[in-house]
């Protein structure tokens, strides 16, 4: 638990955030998220509806969000799930923040797929650019986290910001996109190197026919 | 050995073309599904059987004798599902994420099929969190599917009516274990339940529900359209198939790609990953499986045949085919130390041996990595990882254990020799 969330203090939380309800567009999404699953079954929206509430508190604060206790308490009541499940959910899952992050929430991959292609630099990067693991830098832009397996190991060493993977990487190429973001662009995700996703470096040493045409192998069966 | 274009059921794995229904038809997908509908529930399960197909996600259970295990008559009120298990998370997998984001109509048309096979009334298919993009592409791809008239009621014109819902997880490694995936489609923590009851007796809601890997059910369309003795061709005998490895680690190429099963590590690797780095006097040991199986050295490795049976013969396992490389500037302690945090980080601390020994194991590992240990601990550490493994309720803790067992087994003279080098570096500077 020593490297557990610092949570925010309650009654300031609850100042700022009991008032929390859904977005027009995303009370909406609710609707569509709950019918998901069979009548009666709504506390299976658990998962989605913290996510979303996670990504409104993060479009409020132009950051990726986290989940407030009010917010939970608000997520739970429209499932008629008592709080206590809720935050049991809310703990149990890595994804959910339970103290704010950053702009970018920057998760490096730390597992040994990674490991053996150079996540060591990566983290270097990260250090050298400001960013300290479990830490959100003083200018509120960078979260730094090291995550388990992301599964894109054929494309290690990798780092996922907020929705997108960046992949390949080197020390360079991580600085490189640190510094991009800071600046307000947005580098290209996928593979940093020249290499089409998941294919070897240099072309396919298969199917390639697919490299220029929808090719339809069904005549050759 | 090696198998052609033609014979790959993932020709879009590389995603140089779209992914939509419209390029995926023009590739086969969705072409005349109503006909293999309308082979029958049974029929369909028998070739499945057939066809050896095992299960994709590591366990290599036969998959239609799992489909055939499903009640024929489903009782009122408990309606079957089919739970598609997309929960990637295995060190070193990194498979069923390409067939999501770049051949998603394989495995949404391969839904409605084993679905249908095991009169399930929906699927539900289960994505793991951190797959923000994959996910955005399979409600798409679900999306265009209903659009089509291929999901829903009369489903592809066939008169029966199925569903395919998909649902994100938000981050735990044990939510691929199937009872803690049904659990956490529940509304529930992932924590695993207790078999039996087995889930196809009572699972999600307390409903028969089968639990299958995305790349089962994306292959069984191909195989029903080419027939059993397609499949059967590819591989040893029990070891049948193509199957998509995903190599990583130390080769000049690291790569996915759809091979024949059986087929040998070497050729697998010098064929589609461009050798070892450094050649292949370089290679120090594979972990053949995603990180839950034991590492093999070299020499064992080289012309083993990657399959569930020939891995199983190396004491280690063919897993999920995710092919972890080292060569020999690897530090294989700290790459094993490494897996023991990450069971010590994703145990979900429902079972003591399991909370307890993974954290304990990860910092006895520790020690080993920087000789900061004495040399009885070595056994010390065997014996903890007997006792956690085959005492939980999932398989986590022998995932755990057995990486530590494999490293022990074969790089015991490395972990004495950095506790010998630390103890004589005291010695040295105590005098």
């Amino acid at each position: 638990m020593a490297d557990a969330a610092h949570l925010p203090d309650e009654a300031e939380t609850r100042a700022r955030w009991g008032n929390f309800a859904w977005t027009e567009a995303n009370s909406t999404k609710q609707t569509e998220i709950i019918g998901r699953y069979p009548p009666g079954r709504q506390h299976s929206a658990i998962l989605p509806l913290l996510d979303l509430a996670q990504r409104q508190v993060g479009a409020e604060t132009n950051t990726q969000g986290w989940l407030p206790v009010p917010v939970i308490e608000y997520v739970a009541r429209q499932i008629d799930m008592p709080y206590i499940r809720a935050l049991e959910v809310a703990t149990f899952y890595t994804m959910f923040n339970l103290a704010p992050v950053g702009r970018f929430h920057v998760q490096v991959c730390g597992t040994t797929p990674c490991m053996l292609r150079g996540s060591d630099d990566v983290f270097q990067a990260c250090k050298d650019k400001g960013l300290k693991k479990g830490h959100t830098t003083a200018d509120g832009l960078f979260t730094l986290s090291e995550v388990e397996c992301m599964g894109t190991c054929a494309n290690a060493p990798m780092v996922q910001i907020n929705d997108d993977n960046y992949e390949d990487l080197t020390y360079e190429s991580t600085a490189a996109i640190l510094d991009a973001l800071a600046k307000g662009e947005t580098p290209k995700p996928g593979p940093q190197v020249d290499r089409q996703t998941c294919a070897p470096i240099g072309g396919p040493s298969s199917l390639k026919e697919m490299v220029t045409e929808n090719y339809d192998y069904r005549g050759q069966w | 050995m090696a198998i052609e274009d033609k014979d790959r059921i993932f020709t879009n794995v590389y995603g140089y073309q779209p992914w939509n229904i419209d390029a995926a038809m023009k590739r086969g997908d969705w072409d005349n599904t109503k006909a293999l509908l309308e082979k029958g529930q049974d029929a369909i399960i028998e070739e499945i059987k057939s066809s050896n197909l095992r299960g994709r996600g590591g366990a290599g259970f036969p998959t239609g004798m799992k489909w055939s295990f499903m009640p024929k008559e489903p009782k009122p009120g408990k309606p079957s599902f089919l739970l598609i298990n997309a929960d990637e998370s295995e060190p070193g997998s990194c498979k069923d994420r390409e067939i999501i984001r770049h051949d998603p109509h394989k495995l949404v048309e391969g839904a409605l099929v084993a679905g249908y096979a095991m009169r399930a009334r929906a699927a539900y298919i289960y994505i793991r969190g951190e797959f923000v993009r994959e996910a955005e592409t399979l409600f798409a791809a679900v999306a265009e599917a209903y659009a089509k008239g291929f999901l829903g009621k009369n489903a592809c014109g066939s008169g029966y009516d199925f569903d395919v819902f998909v649902h994100r997880g938000a981050g735990a490694y044990i939510c691929g274990e199937e009872t803690a995936q049904i659990e956490s489609l529940e509304g529930k923590k992932g924590q695993p339940r207790l078999k039996p009851p087995f889930p196809a007796g009572a699972g999600l809601y307390g409903c028969p529900t089968t639990v299958n890997n995305v790349e089962s059910i994306a292959v069984a369309p191909t195989i029903l359209r080419r027939g059993a003795s397609w499949f059967t061709q590819f591989g040893r005998d029990n070891n049948k198939g193509t199957k998509l490895f995903q190599i990583s680690g130390h080769v000049n190429k690291p790569c996915v790609v759809e091979e024949a099963m059986s087929i040998p590590f070497r050729e697998l690797i010098e064929r589609h990953a461009g050798g070892v780095r450094g050649g292949w006097d370089n290679l120090l040991a594979v972990i053949p499986g995603g990180s839950s199986v034991p590492l093999v050295p070299a020499a064992q490795i080289m012309d083993a045949p990657m399959d569930f049976d020939g891995l199983r013969d190396l004491k280690s396992g063919l897993g999920t085919a995710a092919v972890i490389v080292m060569d020999k500037s690897t530090d294989v302690v700290r790459a094993i130390s490494r897996l023991s945090y990450f069971y010590k980080h994703e145990s979900c601390g429902q079972c003591t041996p399991c909370r307890e020994g993974t954290g304990w194991m990860w910092r006895v590992m520790e020690r080993l990595r920087t000789g900061d240990a004495d040399i009885s601990e070595i056994d010390m550490l065997e014996d903890v990882t007997r006792q956690v493994e085959g005492h939980t309720i999932c398989a986590l803790g022998d995932a755990a254990a057995w990486p530590i067992q494999g490293l022990i087994r074969h790089f015991r003279p490395e972990l004495e020799r950095r506790i010998n080098e630390r103890k004589g570096g005291m010695l040295e500077a105590a005098e």
